[in-house]
């Protein structure tokens, strides 16, 4: 009986300090399913950094994150899109605190081709006539009479992304707007990487993808709104500066000031070794945007 | 003790249980797959009786279920991709592969034949992503130079990477199938005087003609169902290929592509499942036939 009486008196004394083990900080996290895989990757990094604090990430799209910010349920709202001046309003109301907005990361991409491809840059309607559904150009000399050498026939190889990938969505909203597809009978590749392999093996190919993916062995093209616009190199300065014209900015949203550990947390994300989890998913950080 | 023991054991595990035991094994082979059928069927049905038209499905090219515009379901160039694909490649893997398994077994020294085997389990061993990527890196530009083509992923490229793959399958169970023949056979058949030759092809055949069409349908079933090196080797692009240098896609690359992306129980994930439906229904036909063909062919 003594005995028994003893396991439980240990068991109790260790379950009590297991509750005091797990007493750490939970950072809810929101929104925005563009950035869901890059909050999800510096959440898990953050976690071996401060094992005392926990981010919890969920997706659910850029409206529900601010949303939940509005009705108090999250800490950081992330969101693709800047949030909206009744959305603000709104949040004043109902916390009576103003919302607070960071700029974690950029979106940018970049549409490359083979170095052998003559070709500097291009125009959104031209870069629209290669990939949209009813454009017309299927050949290279159809884009600014370009001869690419090696190329046989001149034909434009398109490598694109599969179709429900976030990548995708946002080059064809980028470049054909709202209402408009892509053409099919694209090579649709399922990573970044590929299809930057493929282009620097194939004379004929365009590409896009994120501009952290890019590499010396493919030509990335400056970009211009329309002919009598200035083309505009893809680099991380030109998309932070928003002259880049694919480029969107990716948002935290928290309500008020935020916490210490919350700002710190914050803070983090504009780290180097952040910034590397940032290129590795496939965007761009941040830099020197200020907080 | 030990008769006890022994006894006890023969009253559990009477002759009667034990081959209820064994029966048991063999039924769930068919419980899993009749299992795997209906959780397709199940994942797909939503869309089959909501969005699903057939004439769309099975006769329309344009698989475009992001589309902004207008949702299409179309599995056509799918389904002419997977064909094609699997068609060529076993046009280049079957007879090379079966030629294999006939030097293997019948003409090379034993201690080659020792050689052969490893390097060829070897080969067995390749991941297929790093298929995928000999497919972008190697073949591809290498298709380019030799045709003079616009882009090197095509019909061809990936029906080589799938004969390359199904090889080892191929010449493994076609060497067994050969090495199964009675040693007898062969010692009669030289005795008349047959040459090598003629004893691989008048005796070795027909003995081991089952055996052979097997190795060769296993090929079949593993090009049809290879996803990740055709994904990369095809170029995945939604066409119907109008000559070996045309790109194409097939419903396994499909799937393998998208369904990480769409969410679970929505539309297109759904109209993914009837995709496997489809691939499921493929291949049985393919199995049911060739069963028909190596049936049939006993019987004459």
């Amino acid at each position: 009986m003594k005995k028994l009486l003893f396991v439980v008196a240990l068991a109790s004394i260790s379950l009590v300090s297991c509750e005091n083990d797990s007493d750490y900080l939970i950072i809810q996290n929101k929104g925005s399913d563009t950035l869901v895989n890059l909050a999800q990757a510096w959440a898990e990094e953050y976690r071996k950094l401060k094992p005392d604090v926990a981010v919890a990430v969920s997706g659910g799209g850029s409206g529900t994150g601010i949303a939940a910010l509005i009705n108090g349920t999250v800490d950081i709202a992330n969101s693709s899109r800047r949030i909206k001046e009744e959305e603000r309003e709104e949040a004043r109301k109902n916390n009576g605190k103003d919302v607070n907005e960071f700029v974690v990361g950029m979106d940018a991409l970049a549409v490359f081709v083979h170095p052998n491809n003559p070709i500097t840059g291009l125009t959104l309607e031209e870069v629209a006539c290669i990939y949209g559904e009813g454009g017309t150009c299927e050949y290279w000399h159809q884009v600014r009479n370009t001869q690419v050498p090696g190329c046989q026939g001149n034909k434009i190889i398109r490598i694109s992304r599969q179709s429900n990938s976030g990548t995708y969505q946002y080059f064809r909203e980028a470049i054909l707007g709202k209402k408009h597809d892509l053409k099919l009978g694209s090579m649709d590749l399922n990573g970044s990487k590929e299809a930057i392999d493929l282009v620097e093996k194939t004379p004929c190919a365009i590409g896009y993808t994120g501009m952290g993916y890019l590499n010396p062995h493919v030509r990335a093209l400056c970009l211009s709104k329309n002919a009598n616009e200035p083309c505009i190199e893809p680099n991380i300065k030109n998309a932070v500066s928003k002259v880049y014209p694919i480029a969107r900015e990716l948002y935290m949203y928290t309500s008020g000031a935020p916490s210490e550990a919350i700002q710190d947390y914050i803070n983090w994300t504009q780290s180097d070794r952040a910034s590397e989890i940032t290129l590795e998913t496939g965007y761009t950080p941040a830099e020197k945007v200020k907080l | 003790m030990r008769n006890k023991l022994s006894t006890y054991f023969h009253r559990i595990f009477s002759e009667r249980r034990l081959e209820l035991l064994i029966e048991a094994c063999g039924v769930s082979c068919i419980i899993f797959i009749l299992a795997i059928f209906v959780f397709i069927l199940k994942e797909a049905y939503p869309f089959l009786v909501s969005k699903f038209s057939f004439s769309e499905f099975f006769f329309s090219t344009e698989w475009h279920p992001a589309s902004v515009v207008k949702i299409r379901y179309g599995t056509l160039a799918l389904l002419t991709g997977t064909l094609f694909v699997t068609g060529l490649s076993m046009l280049m893997a079957v007879p090379l592969g079966l030629a294999c398994a006939f030097y293997i077994s019948e003409f090379c020294s034993p201690k080659m034949r020792e050689f052969y085997k490893i390097v060829i389990e070897f080969l067995a061993a390749i991941p297929s992503v790093v298929w995928g990527f000999v497919a972008i890196m190697i073949v591809n530009p290498l298709l380019i130079k030799i045709f003079n083509i616009p882009v090197g992923l095509n019909i061809l490229n990936a029906s080589i990477i799938l004969a390359l793959m199904s090889l080892p399958l191929i010449i493994s169970i076609g060497e067994d199938a050969l090495r199964a023949v009675p040693e007898t056979y062969r010692e009669a058949a030289e005795a008349m005087g047959a040459t090598r030759w003629e004893v691989a092809t008048k005796v070795l055949v027909p003995a081991a003609k089952n055996g052979l069409m097997a190795a060769a349908l296993l090929g079949v079933g593993r090009a049809l169902g290879e996803t990740m090196a055709v994904l990369m080797a095809t170029g995945h692009a939604i066409q119907i290929p109008h000559s070996l240098f045309d790109p194409g896609r097939t419903l396994t690359a499909t799937i393998a592509a998208e369904l990480g992306e769409s969410p679970k129980g929505g539309e297109h994930y759904q109209a993914l499942f009837a995709i496997g439906l489809l691939l499921f229904l493929v291949s049985f036909t393919v199995n049911l036939t060739a069963d028909y063909f190596i049936r049939g062919k006993k019987n004459v």
